[in-house]
């Protein structure tokens, strides 16, 4: 099962879970991916050799996808 | 296309690092020269203003030994600009203040932004943030010792410490997410990372150190010992 969460105040939020084989599911999860991005949150997901990617269209393999807000120098 | 194909050219289609670099365009990418760079200026810049106050407090004793006293107040001036350089460089890493949320929610928040955070971290790595609140990322400019609104950046040999302001621009994250922003971004983008992120400080890491709270250094020891690990 992946899973799509927003880090947000409340720890993290998720947004959506679905399975490659579950289409209805997969759809969902795109266009609630679709609607982060939109609202300025970045996609990240991180990989099991400790890098991670950014990604701007939902990767339906990744176990996990993050959502964040930008960073900036303080 | 294959779901696992698919799931590849979207990521090498974000290959191009950082998205908040688009904000700091007119900056050079960091890399390792240019970490160089920095610090050779920042020893420049140091001594350029220390160095009036150790001649003065020379030449006071030397026209006259009775002026000793005016001579340590010059030599305390040049001190006290380097500490409060360092003292500028160590604030990146200390903890913000809480968020606005009542009690029991921000420690509900908090608890689940630590789970995730955890996700995120070795055995080790969880560990040294159970007891400093800080986060230790080896990668390719150094060790990194990250905070919920800043880094300290060792590079190898362990002699140098670079302080970088940067945090995510919601305010109202627990301190857990605070950190997992920045550890992925470093993680995606290391010198992007670097590059966005403000310079508060660099300079020598004895005098960092000195400045931090005890747990904090804790955190930069392992960050100076991955740093000797890694590039002896």
């Amino acid at each position: 099962m992946s899973r799509l969460i927003r880090m947000d105040q409340t720890g993290h939020t998720t947004l959506a879970e679905w399975t490659a084989e579950d289409s209805d599911a997969t759809d969902a999860a795109v266009a609630a991916f679709r609607a982060e991005l939109d609202q300025g949150y970045y996609a990240v997901v991180s990989d099991a050799d400790g890098t991670a990617s950014h990604v701007r269209e939902l990767p339906v393999d990744a176990s996990l996808v993050i959502l964040r807000r930008p960073i900036a120098g303080g | 296309m294959t779901d696992a194909l698919a799931g590849r050219r979207a990521r090498v289609a974000a290959a191009d690092g950082l998205p908040e670099l688009a904000t700091v365009w007119w900056r050079p990418r960091t890399d390792e020269n240019s970490i160089r760079r920095t610090e050779r200026r920042w020893l420049a810049w140091t001594v350029t203003q220390t160095a009036p106050f150790l001649a003065v407090g020379a030449l006071l004793v030397a026209l006259k030994p009775l002026l000793l006293p005016m001579s340590l107040l010059a030599v305390a001036q040049a001190w006290i600009i380097a500490e409060l350089y360092a003292a500028r460089g160590a604030a990146v890493v200390r903890p913000r203040r809480l968020s606005g949320l009542a009690a029991g929610a921000r420690k509900t928040a908090e608890r689940t932004a630590l789970g995730l955070l955890g996700d995120l971290l070795d055995h080790r790595g969880r560990a040294l943030h159970d007891s400093t609140g800080l986060v230790l990322e080896r990668g390719a400019l150094g060790a990194w010792v990250l905070g919920e609104a800043g880094a300290i950046l060792v590079p190898p040999g362990g002699r140098r410490a670079h302080c970088y302001c940067v945090k995510p621009t919601d305010a109202d994250l627990p301190h857990a997410d605070r950190v997992a922003h920045l550890l992925l971004a470093l993680r995606a983008d290391e010198t992007g990372f670097a590059t966005l992120a403000n310079l508060a400080f660099c300079g020598a890491r004895w005098r960092v150190r000195r400045r931090l709270e005890r747990s904090a250094r804790e955190a930069l020891d392992a960050a100076v010992e991955a740093s000797a690990l890694r590039y002896a």
